[in-house]
């Protein structure tokens, strides 16, 4: 479980961190230091592991019957990230407690900073592709929030939509690819992905899943074409753009090429779309960078470029360009990271990055620019710094693998000149910025940052001089385990060494040094040119008008089927449902009636049956008398309540004869607000048209009943009548099949009733609506509105009522009854007091608070179900028992009836939610604050 | 009988899609009362219809009828007022917002008469 509660970690620690920081702003940066921490220490005690070889898995069931297990392993590679993670996170935790300022929501910052976290170590650490693919989701939601941080900004918002946009999309690629990928090995765990290699690559569906995985990996990856959404990303505050937007998260694309580079690698396919995307990648991004007058545009295209070199490095698919690829994405993490911080300084200190007025800043603050320019120097592949010799290892195996292609000689020729494009940016950020001059009109005066605002810098400009230096005694065992298990297979032989004496990758690197001097030297003229060529080009654009065609092509098709006019729309769509029902019966012979014999007409049935259609006529032809229309339809709804009770279903009776009264006196209130008469249709052929419509969808029903009903049917019924005693412990079957057989369908329905409810009083808070003060005829309304004689008696009539509905309840599981009809009697009950007294009368003895009502109900139910938990039942088991109470004799006691208790809160408490709101609207005398 | 039941469901219907039709609220609503009576028998009486035998155990009782559709009904039933409720409060909300009762949110009495 060590490794669950490590990816667990960092999520819970979001909420804590956001309670800390209601205590205080450095309280919040404090508990985010301790839950990275506290996640370090659950991977401690098997971190040793991957160093002996030894691969750890862990799988706990999630959805086994899906075939989805949350499994979690720990080799090399994912050992590495997750040092990376948690390391530069503890890094950028203690940076950004000094670069935020005052106005900014710490709580908000580390809070996000921590559902990243928890997100990437999930990616890294995942055994089971969708559950990777969960966390990878999770990343591009989190990096939005985070790009977003400063919410005012225009810029901040549009570069967090975009880069949504752009990693959603390669998501939702990924996906696909994971599915093919899990079709064609017949699972979704790394293991057996990786076993299967050959099975993949010889598959039909190889070059599909290759495309949609690699379209996931370098979207996140900004490779080009997709690289336009990380330079917009950095709108967001720089510690984010030094964590997420170049050591951790953009990384998680190249982690994903790593991953499964086993299983998907060694075919020309790979080769050529990976190394092509990383070569562009690679020259584009060192090409831009040069360009940048933005501090961070320059580190940002850097970091582009970087991540081109090490997908390159991947798709060369030698041993040795994995391990060099491996090596780069720890060394880039290091040296890139502090460049961000002292980037970050560097705007804290003097209030711009634009490098047009950054100058000489050498005299104000050499301490961070001694730290700047060694990771510079790292950025460039200076010898004695790490980033050279992972640079030395691409060069070598550019030059390696040249040999054996045709027009070969193109490939060293192209990394060399993005090597020195490399070097003349590295000089440009330190040469600019530190020398060159004075500071032109700067807004503040620089100086060196606070104490610990440097140190995280400090770490990683030291690792950079250490690794660098001495390679074999610092980094070559994780980098051996890292590429051991990126590999899955035994190491080729390479030696990690500053000195591997002349040939060709030296030759390489001292080009690249001298010719990003020369550029450099040449920058003037070569920018002149720039903005006059390329400069204009603009992947934005494309973005834009793709976008801006995306929403014209939605808004077309939205037009074309919504009209904006409901008649209209539910015309359309009986229409259509009136053509699909009839469609069938115009080819067929099958005669309408079965052969099933049926019941004898009797007259007080055939009463009853006139009784309803000619009240339903009615209420159609007097709608327009609104009051009128109300009355007739309760006598629709009051023979529909007779047919329940006629075809043996007393339970249905008695809940529809008690909706039928609290509907009824919804509708009155309701109806005191709304026009007492409608005016008179003015289009009559739009009557006969409608007419029409009703009259075949009517006919149809009719002959649909006719026709099942003489037909014999088969049923499932007997299960639950043979079941309901000895499973369910109740002799009324509809009752143990609502709170027992379908328990969690009953849950999910109250639940729907709570939503409604509180939808309800949300439409009603702050409505104000005119009442008239006189009826239809001119009247006023009475002044008296309480009879006395009906408020005695009603409240004479209360205690019996409410006796009533805990009958009802308690019978519920044996008789006809139940938590709906209970509640619904207590409901009415408590409705007619408010119809004899008055809210306020009420409200003087009742709170009036229906929301606890509602959350108790539900709490009630949900807590019955998972109670079966504790004793290792599915959620919902019921169980029962028999107790003998003295005088009453025996009696059944079930869990379920514990659940009909939730359902009976909830009902009653969503039901007077609704009318007693509705009712107090008019109610002045009472604010809405008194019954809240 | 079974003819009489099949009559009922095909005027309920009738009615409520005639009245769902309309182009003001309340008839609407109305509509929809008398839609959700419809559907509720017309679900109801999938389980045949049968009388004197309700789904309650007993040693005496003659037989069963289907208990199914019953407990399918009766959660519709309380669902159908939470639409019901739902919907007037929206037509009340309209009403509030726009000063008409139109159905199709009019933002003016002119909008509304055409």
């Amino acid at each position: 479980m060590t490794l669950f509660f490590a990816v667990l970690t960092p999520f819970a620690g979001a909420a804590l961190v956001a309670l800390a920081s209601r205590l205080g702003r450095s309280h919040a940066a404090r508990t985010a230091g301790a839950v990275t921490l506290a996640a370090l220490l659950w991977l401690a005690p098997s971190a040793h592991l991957p160093f002996n070889g030894t691969l750890l898995i862990q799988q706990h069931d999630w959805m086994p019957a899906l075939g989805l297990n949350l499994a979690f392993r720990l080799d090399g590679l994912a050992l590495l990230f997750a040092g990376l993670i948690l390391g530069i996170g503890l890094l950028i935790v203690l940076y950004a407690r000094y670069y935020l300022s005052e106005r900014d929501s710490m709580g908000r910052f580390y809070s996000y900073l921590m559902l990243f976290m928890g997100s990437m170590l999930g990616i890294v650490l995942s055994e089971n592709l969708i559950q990777l693919l969960v966390f990878w989701e999770l990343t591009s939601l989190s990096s939005f929030l985070l790009i977003s941080y400063w919410q005012h900004r225009e810029e901040a918002r549009q570069g967090a939509r975009m880069a949504l946009a752009v990693t959603g999309l390669g998501g939702f690629a990924l996906l696909g690819g994971f599915l093919l990928l899990g079709h064609i090995v017949g699972s979704y765990a790394l293991s057996d992905v990786f076993a299967a290699g050959d099975l993949i690559r010889g598959h039909p569906l190889y070059v599909p899943t290759l495309l949609l995985i690699l379209l996931g990996a370098f979207t996140k990856s900004a490779q080009f074409p997709f690289h336009f959404w990380l330079p917009h990303a950095m709108a967001a505050p720089t510690p984010v753009s030094a964590y997420l937007h170049s050591a951790t998260m953009v990384k998680a694309g190249v982690f994903l090429l790593a991953r499964l580079y086993p299983a998907l690698s060694g075919t020309p396919e790979w080769f050529w779309l990976v190394s092509g995307a990383g070569l562009a990648t690679l020259l584009l991004g060192a090409y831009a960078a040069l360009f940048k007058h933005d501090l961070k545009g320059l580190l940002a295209y850097s970091t582009i470029s970087h991540l081109g070199l090490i997908t390159l490095l991947f798709g060369l698919s030698t041993p040795l360009a994995a391990v060099a690829g491996v090596f780069h994405i720890i060394n880039h993490a290091t040296f890139k990271a502090s460049l961000f911080m002292a980037a970050g300084i560097i705007d804290h200190e003097a209030g711009t990055r634009d490098m047009r007025r950054l100058h000489g800043l050498w005299k104000f603050m050499p301490y961070t620019a001694t730290l700047a320019m060694v990771a510079a120097a790292a950025m460039a592949g200076v010898p004695l710094l790490n980033g050279f010799l992972s640079k030395e290892m691409f060069f070598a195996e550019a030059a390696q693998i040249s040999e054996s292609l045709v027009g070969g000689w193109l490939l060293p020729a192209l990394v060399t000149l993005a090597g020195a494009l490399a070097v003349a940016y590295s000089i440009r950020f330190i040469h600019d910025v530190f020398f060159n001059g004075e500071p032109v009109d700067l807004p503040r005066m620089p100086h060196e940052p606070p104490r610990w605002m440097k140190v995280p810098v400090e770490i990683l400009v030291v690792l950079c001089l250490v690794v660098g230096i001495a390679p074999s005694l610092t980094v070559a065992p994780l980098l051996a385990a890292a590429a051991a298990d990126t590999l899955q297979a035994p190491l080729p032989e390479y030696r990690l060494a500053l000195w591997h004496g002349f040939n060709q990758a030296l030759a390489m690197s001292l080009i690249a040094l001298t010719g990003g001097a020369a550029i450099y030297a040449l920058r003037r003229p070569l920018f002149a040119l720039h903005e006059h060529s390329l400069g204009r080009l603009d992947a934005r654009a494309v973005y834009n008008a793709l976008l801006g065609a995306l929403f014209a092509l939605s808004g077309w098709a939205t037009r074309l089927v919504d009209t904006g006019s409901l008649q209209r729309q539910v015309f359309l769509f009986l229409a259509a449902a009136l053509a699909l029902g009839f469609t069938p019966w115009l080819d067929s012979d099958t005669p309408l009636a079965g052969s099933r014999t049926g019941l004898p007409l009797d007259p007080v049935s055939l009463l009853a049956g006139a009784t309803l259609i000619i009240a339903s006529l009615a209420t159609v032809w007097l709608h327009r008398q609104r009051l009128v229309a109300l009355i007739t339809i309760g006598v629709v709804g009051l023979v529909v309540s007779l047919t329940f009770v006629k075809f043996s279903a007393p339970d249905l009776a008695l809940t529809q004869l008690s909706v039928e009264v609290v509907t009824i006196v919804l509708l009155l209130l309701a109806l005191y607000f709304l026009p007492q008469h409608a005016a008179r249709e003015r289009d009559p052929g739009r009557v006969w048209r409608d007419g029409a419509i009703a009259l075949a969808a009517g006919s149809g029903t009719a002959l649909l009943s006719w026709a099942v009903l003489t037909r014999p049917y088969d049923t499932i019924a007997g299960y639950f009548i043979d079941n309901s005693v000895p499973g369910g412990g109740g002799t009324n079957v509809v009752n143990v099949i609502l709170v027992d057989f379908r328990g969690y369908d009953t849950l999910g329905e109250i639940t729907v009733l709570a939503l409604a409810g509180l939808g309800i009083y949300a439409m009603l808070e702050n409505l104000r609506l005119d009442a008239p003060d006189r009826d239809a005829a001119g009247r006023a309304w009475n002044r008296d509105p309480y009879p006395v004689i009906m408020a005695t008696l009603t409240q004479l009539l209360l205690p019996l009522a409410l006796l009533v509905a805990v009958f009802i309840l308690l019978r519920g599981h044996n008789q006809p009854g139940g938590g709906f009809i209970a509640g619904l009697v207590t409901a009415v009950a408590l409705i007619v007091q408010y119809l004899a007294h008055g809210s306020a009368w009420m409200h003087e003895r009742l709170s009036g608070a229906t929301q606890p009502v509602i959350a108790a109900g539900l709490a009630l139910a949900t807590l019955t179900g998972l109670a079966s938990w504790a004793f290792e039942h599915p959620f919902l088991t019921s169980t029962f028992g028999h107790l003998r109470w003295p005088l009453v004799g025996e009696f059944e006691l079930a869990s379920a009836m514990a659940f009909d208790l939730g359902v009976f809160l909830v009902v009653v408490g969503a039901t007077l939610l609704i009318l007693v709101n509705l009712g107090t609207l008019h109610d002045s005398r009472i604010t809405r604050k008194a019954h809240l | 009988m079974e003819a009489l039941i099949a009559l009922i469901v095909g005027v309920l219907t009738a009615c409520g899609v005639f009245l769902a039709l309309r182009g003001q609220t309340f008839p609407v609503v109305l509509g929809l009362t008398f839609l959700s009576y419809a559907v509720n028998l017309f679900l109801f009486v999938m389980g045949r219809l049968a009388i004197g035998v309700p789904p309650v155990i007993n040693a005496a009782a003659q037989g069963y009828t289907d208990p199914l559709p019953q407990a399918l009904v009766l959660t519709a039933i309380v669902i159908s007022f939470g639409m019901t409720a739902f919907v007037i409060v929206l037509a009340l909300k309209a009403r509030a917002e726009l000063g008409n009762d139109h159905v199709d949110g009019l933002h003016s009495e002119e909008d509304a008469a055409r």
